[in-house]
């Protein structure tokens, strides 16, 4: 008898797990080709910027002059398409200081991946606490807050990004935590709708009748409502603060040479454009490529958890 | 609709404060010597005193605050570190290139991009689809500059001594001038009146000017260096415009009364542009609308790479050199008027759907 419940039981949480939402949700996930192609791109992208020590034949800072024979902004050298063998083999070419491309745009997927979660991770965060007081507070302070957001949103946001550096002073640090600035208006919106959006149900007064304090109800009972369009406004966010951080490295704004940036890296070899077109080709093709794979997933990810976001 | 328009420019009231507010505050926010950072580092003590009395740096913040709003009132932002001129009147010189460039990027977006949508959205997943949006996620996910140089590498180099060649940089090929449409029909302007800025601004939009001057030597040679760059500048907008496009149109599609006129008999071409684009147009509008802020920040990289007199360029060799006061008033100024535009789309509404009333 007790054999026959033990089968029952397992089968219903057999059932139960099979149909829970996660499941349900990766399903419809795996089943949008962006999001597979998007998902795909990037775990190789990760893997790269995991394994860039080993991927990467040089140091990406190493300058290579009087090290090995070979001149300023040479071009790719790839022995097994014919290079000769007695010159050293750079697959991207090195560029105006001598130093490996291909190493330098291995190493750039480690920054720009950084530059991403970084900023995004922040914006979210902040957006989230001020989505989410306002929202929940009503009144004047959610007046007082959203208003504030309306401003910021009203600045073309790459231009607001470059007040806040030219104020700030030039570096990544600076630039990152101005793109996380203009961004936070974003996620504030995206959680205040949330929170405004349950914050009325039946649930949530019966947590407050049964003695949960507001912090309480707010993080357990409403904020996880927010996650779903959090996640792909976040993943969206990310593509952009990427190519606004490159952008503003481009502009010698964010990062400094030397560091392996491929918005540095195409800004500081623009003027070679017509002599050098790789030093400027591949770095903008890998800021394009990771860009994408951010733009899919989101697209794929907004299509599978919240279709009524689709624009 | 007056109600409307009225209430809604009340509304901007605030945004606009803001605006001001938010870049008073960064103009603060500068570390060190406001007067060093405002008039550069070799300003003397005596020029600096007279800099702190005027702008009233001694007095209370929010009594600076109500001086700074007056001096933009007035249309005063200081004067330009680098250049020791008016910042308004370098904004005059530079402002209508950028305008040019901008308003053919975004209408090369639009009429390129709503067809592709409503292209994509009535052959759902054909080829023509798949590439479309294909080309759209990549489009939207390129760098600006990026493209930019790539355009100019192809165009200009490779493409060279063919009839496809086209100029890298500049506005105008040297040896040629646009002369102003005032000093053609010699109407004698005074300079540095108000009617002569007036009247330089809009010659200063070189397609403009050649067209009313009728001189179609000109006018090619600004056509020709104006391809380059506003392709590259357009190519996020149109590719926002094309899925936005695509998405309402499907939307739309999806609804009964398309599904009447078609079982009426109408002809498809008139089911889909009269009935559906007709209906889709909504959305589309204010993408459109919201696109100008991406143009104004395209317009910083686009211009410095087609070496484009405009205040995209202006910007970042203001930003570079530390002109804070460029920096200061051209943030207000593109910000200002990206709310009049989204103000102007918001009011464009009653026109193009009449359900809206807009009371």
């Amino acid at each position: 008898m007790a054999a026959i419940t033990d089968t029952t039981n397992s089968e219903d949480k057999k059932d139960y797990r099979s149909n829970s939402l996660a499941r349900l949700t990766l399903r419809r996930i795996i089943r949008q080709r962006s999001a597979v192609i998007g998902g795909t791109i990037l775990g190789l992208l990760i893997l790269v910027a995991i394994f860039a020590p080993v991927l990467a034949p040089y140091d990406p800072e190493e300058v290579l002059i009087g090290k090995e024979d070979i001149k300023k902004r040479s071009s790719p050298c790839i022995h097994l398409l014919g290079c000769p063998e007695d010159q050293p083999q750079h697959i991207l070419g090195v560029d105006g200081n001598v130093r490996d491309v291909f190493s330098r745009v291995i190493f750039g997927t480690r920054v720009s991946l950084f530059i991403g979660f970084s900023t995004v991770g922040f914006a979210i965060v902040i957006g989230t606490f001020l989505g989410a007081v306002g929202g929940y507070a009503g009144g004047w302070l959610d007046n007082l807050i959203m208003r504030f957001m309306d401003v910021l949103l009203a600045f073309p946001s790459f231009l607001l990004a470059i007040a806040i550096v030219s104020v700030l002073g030039r570096g990544l640090q600076n630039a990152l935590l101005a793109i996380g600035i203009v961004t936070i208006p974003v996620y504030a919106r995206v959680v205040r709708a949330s929170v405004l959006s349950v914050k009325e149900q039946e649930y949530v007064s019966a947590s407050l009748a049964l003695g949960g304090s507001h912090f309480h109800i707010l993080f357990t009972r409403i904020l996880p409502n927010a996650i779903p369009p959090l996640i792909v406004q976040g993943t969206l966010g990310i593509a952009t603060a990427i190519l606004d951080a490159a952008a503003l490295s481009f502009l010698g704004l964010g990062a400094q040479p030397p560091t392996p940036e491929w918005g540095t890296m195409l800004g500081s070899e623009r003027n070679q454009v017509f002599t050098a077109p790789h030093l400027v080709f591949f770095p903008g093709l890998a800021i394009m490529i990771t860009v994408l794979s951010f733009n899919l997933l989101g697209d794929g990810l907004r299509d599978a958890i919240d279709p009524r976001l689709k624009q | 609709m007056t109600q409307y328009a009225i209430r809604r420019l009340l509304l901007s009231i605030p945004v606009v404060f803001g605006i001001l507010l938010i870049t008073f505050v960064l103009a603060r926010a500068i570390p060190g010597d406001p007067c060093k950072a405002m008039l550069g580092e070799k300003a003397s003590a005596e020029v600096c005193e007279r800099f702190t009395r005027d702008h009233g740096l001694d007095k209370p913040i929010p009594v600076q605050f109500m001086i700074y709003m007056k001096d933009i009132v007035r249309g005063d932002f200081g004067r330009s570190i680098r250049f020791s001129r008016p910042v308004t009147q370098i904004l005059i010189e530079r402002l209508p290139t950028t305008i040019e460039l901008g308003a053919i990027a975004l209408v090369l977006a639009a009429l390129v991009g709503i067809p592709l949508g409503v292209i994509s959205a009535v052959k759902r997943n054909s080829a023509v689809d798949v590439i479309t949006m294909i080309g759209a996620n990549t489009g939207v996910s390129m760098p600006v500059y990026w493209l930019g140089l790539m355009l100019a590498y192809a165009f200009a180099l490779l493409l060279k001594d063919t009839p496809f060649w086209l100029p890298p940089s500049g506005r105008l090929s040297a040896g040629l001038a646009a002369v102003p449409f005032f000093e053609v029909f010699n109407w004698n302007l005074v300079p540095g009146t108000f009617i002569y800025q007036f009247m330089d601004f809009f010659s200063n939009m070189y397609i403009f000017n050649s067209l009313i001057t009728a001189d179609w030597v000109v006018l090619g040679d600004v056509i020709k260096h104006l391809i380059l760059p506003s392709v590259a500048l357009s190519t996020i907008p149109l590719s926002i415009i094309a899925r936005m496009t695509r998405s309402s149109m499907l939307e739309v599609l999806r609804q009964d009364y398309i599904r009447t006129a078609r079982a009426k008999g109408l002809f498809e071409r008139f089911v889909i542009l009269k009935h559906g684009f007709r209906n889709a147009l909504l959305p589309i509008a204010t993408i459109i609308g919201l696109q100008v802020g991406t143009l104004f920040a395209g317009a910083v990289l686009t211009e410095s790479i087609f070496s484009f007199a405009g205040v995209g360029r202006m910007l970042f060799e203001a930003i570079t050199a530390r002109d804070f006061p460029i920096v200061q008033a051209f943030t207000v100024v593109i910000s200002v008027g990206y709310v009049a535009v989204n103000l102007i789309v918001d009011l464009s509404y009653v026109f193009i759907d009449p359900r809206i009333k807009l009371d």
